[in-house]
């Protein structure tokens, strides 16, 4: 099977160095892009390939490209932003590319920004990502070296400077207009939609911000063509997928597998099962902000439009165990006390509600709660949703919480009339 | 015009504008934090959701934000809907987790936009049993009480203060539920305009420390409408009083002058009124020497034969009076032998900027118009020292011009990040030429400092570039040459430019330089804004009504053989020289001073007659627009302070004179004026007459809620007294009356039904943003000529040379500080710098003056020891000393000095 993300990781050996890295066949997607390609076929053949982005959200990512201005009277510079922020509990998927095979991060941000005509790209890390760092800063001083970046690449007109900036640790700064905020010295807190960042973003000019993940699939897209992207798939989404387990599994990890493998596949071959006295009880298949699967779900297969159909959705794709002998309000609590906490305090509901429903969970916990504290967490499931709130933030904070509420509802109502954790 | 459909019902309204201000228009109520009409929508607070449907088959709908949709034709909406309401609720629930509801205890309580919205949004019932956050307040200065516990996070004060005043010393810090708004340390906020905090607040965070120090609800105040004392722009107030003090000043919003907003000199210059130094009875000099209190029937008796021949009487009004008050004593001692009070310097410039206003191809800008403007040449101001409000006003100009771009995208202006994030840096033309540093560099395309000559000589380069008729400027240097081309490009590529200049340098030809810049950019169909900044608040008043300087006044004592001296509302010696005024006031048996205020001129007086404030007493000041604006009476003095104009009628009348016999009340002075003076023909539009009646009742100056009617007084006497009658305006002083929404010039109370807090603001609106309901108040008494006659002024001066032994001494001016009335306000006094003398860096060495060495001043007028103040900004051959400050008001600038050690 072809690995357009992994397929030059080797953890043992580590990342390869831009001689290696061309040695195993890259950069030739660059060297296509440029010398026989005009901008709008590199947007073209990304937007064919149904690539979607992998920061949880799953919007085409040649859709957005395509949103950029075009042409001589498109304001400059353009921009493009390559969200590294990973900050979702539980994911590790774009630490693992930069870590490993950053040339195939750069190799794709001067891909991708050639397709828009961006003059300018940078690479938004999360700050606790060291390895990362040192990884893209090496890779990125070699294709300096070797004039991959800068002025005038391989004799075009088009030039192309790359920076890493490292973030002060919001996980809101994922948000991509947070983000942007952020990298321009303001508070971390989202913008208003629209105008959208491919219009108005970075300094007021055009942007595409796109997910780590999403980016490493556009070089082997170039290099083999929309068609070959789509049947790496076992579905009808596009492409491979970075999967990873964490929880009581019995070999947690990360896994690029095609689009489409079932829950169990995973689980069972990949993370090999649950470990021994442990039963499966649920997962959060994307990331922290998305609803439980149970194992009715078991057999779904992990895409953006299966996981969407089934209550929930795919996010970045890693997932977290519920077992047996774990307390489901404790893990939603501490899922809660997390998003409570990382807030941005922008608007109300978000700031002000989630702190509520933490400490309602932590009562809940502690042998406190009350009869109308379900009712009241439901209020909140319900008014921290779409639309009530500024951004996504919330909306996506309160998905473990009502789907735990909708799947373990027995276990909150034990906790209030034991008023203990049964767990405990 | 779109229409929309709100819980059924048909609206048509602006698609411009988005739903929630639109449904407040028409009078839909939906409660509201965040959102505020001159800082737009942000949709943080979440408070103003709604329910909207996509079409008539919607019956499901979706919760939007009222504040970020567009009024767009067809939206349909409900406020009414159930999970709306649910929602709202919850909001409101939200918010109030951590809130102390403190009410009793709050300042706010009474008049709090929390509350209000509480009640609205109709939660009541705690259901949050978790402990409260808590946070440490903050020391912010003088002005300004800080309770960051009440805090709800709407963001209004940021954007307030950082977005629309730019200032920088007040932030939100933190994150989640744990963001703070406040200073990054203790300390004064440096922010001129940071008492707009108190009103736009939504609740008790930022409150009126000023107000504390004498603390009453909002509804045991009695307020009138007035225009604030402390500077030309003429902002509208709202004066309130208790037990016949003055306890704050709120905003009186106008559309077309200070809109939402006051400055700080303005909101606390009022502790004047309250002040120590007032001159509350009749006072006469006795026969040892002092100036004694004395029956009104003593002074005035004792006045008959002052007052006995009008021939030997010469009469000095002044700018901060009443254009009645002056008009009165112009018309009892007549034409040649009145004087307006101003000084020289100042007399002659007044007279250059109305003769320019009513004849040149310029008009004379609102503050309105100032914030519409899209490129901005300041020739010699420091405006935000000599005219805050219109600096405020100056500051939304540079939005204008880039909003051009915000427009091609298509997102809605009232989008207030949106915009942001689309304009991010980018500012309009705005060009500033002063002798020193101002406190608008900061957003200034380009600075220029230079002597006032050579600002002037800019000015002109300008406006010849412009147009060859103005004159051309011999010898500018390339720099300048360069700097003018700049300027006159981007001025002529602006639709609405403004020009800014004014009297504060006292420099005539600054005044001639902006005109010739004006006139320059003029063409048929449009005439050039240009604003010329007086200092005080009835400065184009006096101009407007005529006569000569005070110096006119020292040098024709000669000829005029009078012996009795009448001065309304005027220390002389803050406007000539102190010898000269000491002689001056020699010439005269009989010197009758009528003021509020104790002053050098007062303590020369033989007798002293209490004039009213604006809190005592109503009249008529005119704007540096040319703006005629009523303000009206706050209480009842118990003291005899009457009207200046009333003072002279009553005197005069004793005195055997007939003159003013006619005249009962306010309607006959203005009543006369406006059929004697011509420039005046208008002043009777500027508020509604004494005769004023809604429904057969007078204006209620006390809220329908005020306490203590009766018993105010029972400790004088039990039985309830008649409360005193006001011949003058159509308001009671008591609640008895009219008490519902009135007439724009007549709004003493931002109060309607649900609405407590000065939010209730929209129901006063014709448009929400837009006019008061009737009109914004006020006359304009200036407007462009139909057929001007200008012709190009020639005065171009020669370059400044700098004097080997001599410095040329400008004024400095100082928002707190040098207004003569303001500075009595303690906190005011507080704020105000201790005089220096800035010197230029090069003069410095030359001298081997180091920062903070005292060194003596000698000007014409009087000699001063100062510490320096070095400064790389002001030319060299130049130096400022403060304006107006204690101690140095008998400073008369600019001028040339000497300075030694």
């Amino acid at each position: 099977m072809d690995k357009p993300l992994t397929k030059n990781i080797d953890p043992k050996r580590g990342p390869l160095n831009l001689k290696g890295y061309e040695k195993a066949g890259g950069y030739t997607a660059m060297k296509k892009a440029l010398k026989e390609m005009e901008p709008g076929d590199v947007t073209k053949v990304v937007k064919d390939s149904d690539l979607r982005g992998r920061g949880g959200a799953g919007f085409p990512a040649g859709v957005k490209w395509g949103f950029v201005p075009m042409g001589d009277d498109a304001p400059h510079p353009k921009y493009l932003v390559c969200n590294a922020d990973e900050m979702e509990p539980g994911t590790y998927k774009d630490r693992l590319l930069m870590e490993q095979d950053p040339h195939l991060l750069v190799e794709s941000m001067i891909v991708s920004a050639y397709a828009i005509q961006a003059d300018i790209g940078y690479i938004f890390l999360r700050a606790e990502y060291v390895e990362s760092e040192k990884a893209l800063r090496k890779a990125i001083a070699e294709a300096y070296d070797k004039k991959y970046l800068g002025e005038n690449i391989l004799g075009s007109k088009w030039s192309f400077n790359l920076f890493v900036h490292t973030s002060a640790g919001r996980y809101i700064c994922g948000e991509e207009t947070a983000l942007l905020n952020a990298l321009e010295g303001k508070r971390a807190i989202p913008r208003a939609k629209p105008p959208f960042p491919p219009v108005v973003g970075l300094f007021g000019k055009p942007t595409i911000v796109n997910n780590v993940e999403t980016l490493c699939n556009v070089p082997d897209i170039v290099n083999n063509g929309a068609v070959w992207f789509k049947d790496l798939s076992k579905t009808d989404d596009a492409g491979t997928k970075l999967y990873g387990v964490s929880g009581k599994v019995k070999k947690p990890g990360l896994w690029e597998l095609p689009m489409g493998t079932t829950m169990r596949e995973i689980i069972e071959e990949h993370a090999g099962g649950m470990q021994d006295g442990l039963k499966f009880r649920g997962v959060i298949p994307g990331g922290a902000s998305t609803d439980f699967l149970v194992e009715e779900h078991y057999d779904l297969p992990m895409d953006f439009t299966a996981v969407q159909k089934a209550g929930s959705r795919l996010g970045t794709g890693t997932m977290i165990m519920l077992d047996d002998k774990t307390c489901p309000i404790g893990m939603v609590h501490s899922l809660e006390k997390f998003f409570a906490r990382e807030s941005c305090g922008f608007c109300t509901p978000c700031r002000d509600g989630l702190p509520w429903v933490e400490k309602i969970l932590w009562a809940l916990e502690e042998g406190q709660g009350r009869e109308d504290d379900i009712a009241t967490l439901e209020m909140h499931s319900r008014f921290l949703g779409p639309g009530r709130t500024f951004c996504a933030f919330a909306p996506g904070a309160v998905e473990p919480l009502q789907s735990a509420i909708k799947y373990f509802r027995d276990d909150f109502q034990r906790h209030i009339k034991e008023q203990r954790c049964p767990w405990r | 015009m779109a229409t929309i459909y709100v819980d059924g019902k048909t609206y048509e309204v602006n698609p411009n504008n988005n739903l929630l201000h639109e449904c407040l228009q028409k009078g839909i109520d939906i409660p509201y934090f965040c959102w505020h009409p001159a800082m737009g929508s942000v949709g943080s607070c979440r408070q103003c959701a709604v329910k909207q449907y996509k079409d008539e088959n919607d019956t499901t709908g979706q919760i939007v934000m009222s504040c970020m949709v567009p009024a767009a034709d067809g939206t349909r909406i409900s406020v009414d809907d159930e999970e709306a309401v649910e929602f709202r609720r919850s909001v409101i629930e939200w918010l109030m987790t951590n809130h102390p509801h403190d009410c009793p205890i709050c300042d706010e309580g009474g008049e709090c936009h929390l509350q209000d919205m509480t009640v609205m949004a109709g939660h009541n019932y705690r259901r949050f049993r978790f402990k409260k956050k808590t946070y440490i307040n903050q020391y912010l200065g003088p002005l300004i009480n800080h309770e960051m516990n009440r805090c709800i996070q709407c963001y209004r004060c940021v954007r307030f203060y950082k977005d629309y005043a730019h200032g920088d010393d007040l932030d939100v810090f933190g994150a989640h539920n744990h963001i703070y708004f406040g200073r990054h340390e203790d300390g004064v906020l440096e922010n001129e305009f940071s008492g707009n905090l108190v009103e736009v607040c939504p609740t008790g965070v930022f409150t009126d420390k000023t107000l504390k120090e004498h603390y009453t609800r909002k509804w045991d105040m009695t307020t009138a409408p007035s225009i604030c004392t402390h500077c030309g722009v003429g902002c509208n107030t709202i004066g309130a009083e208790r037990y016949g003090s003055v306890r704050r000043i709120l905003n009186r919003y106008n559309g077309q002058v200070n809109g939402y907003f006051l400055c700080d000199r303005g909101r606390y210059g009022y502790d004047y009124v309250n002040s120590e130094d007032r001159i509350r009875t009749p006072m006469m000099r006795q026969e040892n020497g002092e100036l004694e209190s004395a029956s009104k029937e003593l002074v005035l008796n004792t006045l008959k034969e002052a007052l006995k021949s009008k021939k030997n009487i010469i009469g000095i009004g002044s700018p901060r009076a009443s254009v009645e008050s002056n008009y009165a004593l112009k018309k009892f001692v007549g034409s040649d032998r009145y004087y307006t009070g101003l000084s020289d310097t100042e007399s002659k410039l007044v007279d250059k900027i109305i003769g320019i206003l009513k004849n040149a191809p310029v008009r004379s800008p609102s503050l309105k118009d100032i914030r519409e403007s899209d490129a901005v040449f300041i020739l010699g101001e420091d405006v935000t020292n000599t005219a805050p409000m219109m600096a405020l006003a100056l500051r939304q100009s540079i939005r204008q011009e880039p909003l051009k771009l915000v427009d091609m995208l298509k997102i809605p202006r009232w989008h207030e990040y949106a915009v942001q994030d689309t304009l991010q840096q980018r500012k309009g033309p705005f060009f500033i030429a002063s002798v020193t540093g101002t406190k608008l560099d900061d957003i200034a395309t380009r600075t220029y400092r230079a002597e006032s000559d050579d600002i002037a000589r800019l000015g002109f380069a300008v406006a010849h570039i412009l147009n060859k008729d103005a004159p051309a400027v011999k010898k500018l240097n390339k720099e300048v040459k360069q700097l003018a081309e700049v300027i006159a490009g981007a001025l002529k590529k602006a639709e609405r430019p403004v020009i800014v200049s004014g009297t504060s340098l006292g420099n005539e030809v600054i005044v001639h330089a902006a005109a010739n810049v004006a006139a320059a950019l003029s063409k048929e169909d449009r005439r050039t804004n240009l604003s010329y900044i007086v200092p005080e608040a009835n400065t184009m008043g006096v101009g407007l009504l005529g006569g000569g300087s005070i110096g006119d006044a020292i040098r024709g004592v000669k000829d005029k053989k009078a012996d009795t001296l009448i001065i309304f509302e005027n220390d002389l010696y803050r406007r000539a020289n102190k010898s000269n005024v000491d002689s001056f006031l020699k010439h005269f048996k009989h010197i009758i001073v009528v003021d509020y205020m104790q002053h050098t001129t007062t303590q020369r007086a033989t007798a002293v007659l209490p004039a009213g404030t604006f809190g005592e007493t109503d009249g008529t000041f005119v704007n540096y627009e040319g703006r005629a604006q009523r303000y009206f009476q706050v209480y009842y003095p118990e003291q005899e302070i009457k009207e200046s104009w009333r003072w002279l009628r009553d005197a005069t009348l004793q005195a055997g004179h007939n003159d003013f016999k006619e005249w009962q009340n306010l309607d006959a002075v203005v009543g006369a004026i406006n059929r004697e003076v011509a420039a005046f023909r208008k002043i009777n539009e500027a508020a509604p007459n004494s005769r004023f009646r809604i429904a057969g009742l007078k204006m209620s100056r006390a809220s329908a809620r005020y306490s203590g009617r009766t018993s105010i007084r029972s400790h004088e006497n039990v039985h309830e007294q008649k409360p005193p009658d006001d011949p003058d305006s159509p308001f009671t002083f008591t609640m008895e009356g009219y008490s519902g929404i009135k007439p724009p010039g007549l709004t003493n109370l931002f109060w309607a039904p649900r609405w407590n807090s000065v939010q209730a603001l929209t129901r006063f609106q014709e448009e929400i943003d837009g006019p008061l309901r009737g009109g914004d108040p006020g006359v304009r008494l200036i407007e462009p000529a139909q057929r001007f006659s200008f012709s190009y002024f020639t005065d171009v001066p020669a370059a400044f040379e700098k004097r080997n032994d001599e410095f040329y001494t400008v004024p400095l001016h100082h928002i707190f500080g040098s207004d003569e009335l303001s500075i009595k306000a303690p906190w005011i006094g507080e704020l105000a710098p201790k005089p220096y003398v800035l010197l230029n860096k090069e003069d410095a060495g030359v001298k081997e003056y180091n920062e903070g060495d005292e060194v003596e001043v000698q000007l014409s007028s009087g000699t001063w020891k100062l510490p320096v103040k070095i400064s790389d900004s002001i030319p060299a051959g130049v130096i400022g000393i403060p304006a107006g400050l204690p101690g140095l008001e008998t400073a008369i600038l600019p001028g040339w000095s000497t300075i030694s050690k």
